[in-house]
């Protein structure tokens, strides 16, 4: 008979709802728990809190997650992978111990895999960036943090090593799936269809939430019932890549091929060479079969040899941004936005803000795709002003939230509910990595 | 007929690329999809929003196409000074699109 494993998702996010974990470790059935936390920014952002607090720069809810999730898991012998570990795995595996111990789960096995920040290796060579003509290098001082995208291996080698709980910090997303897949069925790591259906699964799952009816519904068309309960996916899994997806019994939401198809495509470019650290990916043949309520199979993800190269994001401090918004209602307020906005521009340029990009937008009109997409919108019944811009310097950015403030007094009549804002922006952007140059590796704590 | 009427669609971020998928509801609208949501269309609907090029990609076995745009989410999802940043709302945009109704459709 063939061998099946059954992973649970149990994050989408970082800030993602905790409950449907606790559903999927009592009611589902499942010998792997996968918590996706760590986005685009967010190991950038976690390694500015690192250079404050070397004992940070792990995932704010991880002892949330842990004191609720690990006593169940423990209980079941279902062992959990996260990326929870961000900037800092090590510290992330440590407090997870000191939780279990408090927990009395002493014996659990917490590994921590880290060679993910590959700063040194970045700032010794001189990568180009992909998003913009530049190098590494370019970035000068502004450049604080690099972190590779790892693959499956050393989580997989971690769980072969006994571990109850893998937490790696900057991974593949896939790669969190694809580790107890290739530790629960020895897949080689030269099976590039195996590692390409798997990736599939993998896929389909890190996004959560997702999968089961969120960022779907869509009253009349997409309609899914029990958004407010909406349960996580369960991949079911065999030996030979083959992959059911489904959800506990009773929870909200849907799974179905049309938010298979969906997720399928998220975030995807070329489908036929989706690039992992572990596999060049190929979604192209893939079929989508329900083949009863909120269960779904999936076939025919395939692969080919991965490259030689890892993506690192690199996080450097990009600029300030300010802003300012204010509303207006009734009979003409689409012309007195329209006022509104014309005089912060008028009165940016007479007060000399420094401000390299400007943004003017009406909220409720043409905010989200601009005036040529938003031409033929009927007039609202209220609109919101709100003007962005970026600067070099703090002081700078605040001066353009102030020049939407100013439109109490000074602006059209009716103005009400001003907000303004000025943060600086911590940005990533990409490199290619040799491969050889990331030297991951799997470190126990104590539990 | 808007779009809506035959496909569903989901926006994903990298970077500056957005990439929006159109699927069909019923598979047998697939070559009418083929037919009229092109590249260049695409692209023409999405003025001053996609400043790059657009590239398609077509999945036959699921009934959808992938459209690439590059240049499109305002310098970056980390540094965009726009609302939605991640472009997470251009999916509802697109199926805004007008398309000729197909033969079987009442």
């Amino acid at each position: 008979m063939m061998r099946t494993i059954r992973i649970g998702s149990g994050a989408g996010y970082s800030g993602d709802r905790i409950e449907p974990a606790v559903e999927l470790a009592e009611k589902g059935e499942i010998q792997y728990l996968v918590f996706e936390c760590l986005g685009e920014r967010t190991v950038a952002l976690a390694q500015q809190a690192r250079m404050k607090n070397p004992d940070s720069g792990y995932d704010p809810l991880l002892e949330e997650r842990m004191r609720t999730v690990l006593p169940l898991c423990a209980a079941k012998g279902i062992r959990m992978v996260t990326n929870m570990g961000a900037a800092n795995p090590e510290a992330a595996a440590r407090k997870t111990a000191e939780i279990a111990r408090s927990l009395g789960l002493s014996t659990l096995k917490i590994a921590a895999v880290v060679g993910d920040d590959v700063l040194e290796a970045c700032k010794a060579a001189d990568f180009p960036i992909l998003e913009f003509d530049g190098t590494v290098r370019q970035l000068g001082n502004r450049l604080f943090s690099a972190n590779a995208y790892l693959g499956a291996e050393p989580m997989a080698e971690a769980l072969r090593a006994g571990a109850d709980v893998v937490i790696t910090g900057r991974a593949s997303d896939p790669a969190l799936f694809l580790a107890p897949m290739i530790h629960a069925f020895d897949w080689a790591m030269d099976d590039w269809n195996l590692l390409g259906q798997g990736t599939v699964a993998g896929h389909l799952l890190e996004c959560a939430g997702q999968v089961t009816g969120g960022y779907f519904a869509d009253p009349g068309y997409k309609d899914v019932a029990d958004l407010a309960r909406l349960g996580f996916p369960i991949g079911e899994v065999g030996e030979d890549g083959s992959l059911l997806l489904t959800k506990v019994a009773g929870s909200g939401g849907a799974i179905t091929a049309q938010t298979c198809k969906e997720q399928l495509l998220y975030e995807v470019h070329d489908p036929t060479q989706y690039l992992q650290p572990d596999v060049v990916a190929d979604f192209s043949q893939v079929t989508v079969e329900e083949i009863a309520p909120d269960r779904v199979r999936l076939s025919g993800g395939r692969g080919t040899r991965r490259t030689g190269t890892l993506k690192v994001s690199v996080g450097y401090v990009d600029s300030f941004i300010g802003e300012g918004q204010i509303s207006y209602a009734g009979p003409g307020a689409l012309a007195r936005g329209r006022l509104a906005l014309d005089i912060v521009r008028e009165r940016l340029k007479l007060t000399g803000v420094a401000a390299s990009e400007l943004r003017f937008d009406l909220i409720g009109v043409d905010s989200l795709h601009g005036p040529q997409v938003s031409a033929h919108a009927n007039e609202p019944y209220e609109v919101r002003v709100r003007v962005a811009g970026r600067t070099e310097t703090l002081k700078e950015a605040i001066r353009i939230g102030n020049e939407v403030e100013t439109l109490y007094t000074n602006g059209p009549a009716g103005g009400g509910g001003a907000w303004k804002s000025a943060r600086d922006v911590v940005a990533v952007a990409s490199v290619l990595l040799p491969r050889e140059l990331a030297k991951p590796r799997v470190q126990f704590v104590e539990g | 007929m808007k779009l809506r009427e035959l496909a569903h669609s989901r926006t994903g971020d990298k970077g500056n690329t957005s990439n929006i998928s159109v699927i069909a509801f019923d598979p047998k609208h697939y070559l009418l999809l083929l037919q009229q949501v092109t590249a260049a269309r695409v692209k023409a609907h999405f003025a001053g929003v996609a400043e790059g090029e657009v590239v398609r990609y077509e999945l036959p076995n699921i009934a959808a196409l992938n459209f690439v745009m590059s240049y499109a989410l305002g310098g970056g999802v980390t540094r965009s000074l726009a609302l939605d940043a991640h472009g997470k709302s251009l999916s509802s945009a697109l199926l805004d699109l007008e398309i000729e109704a197909p033969s079987d459709h009442s």
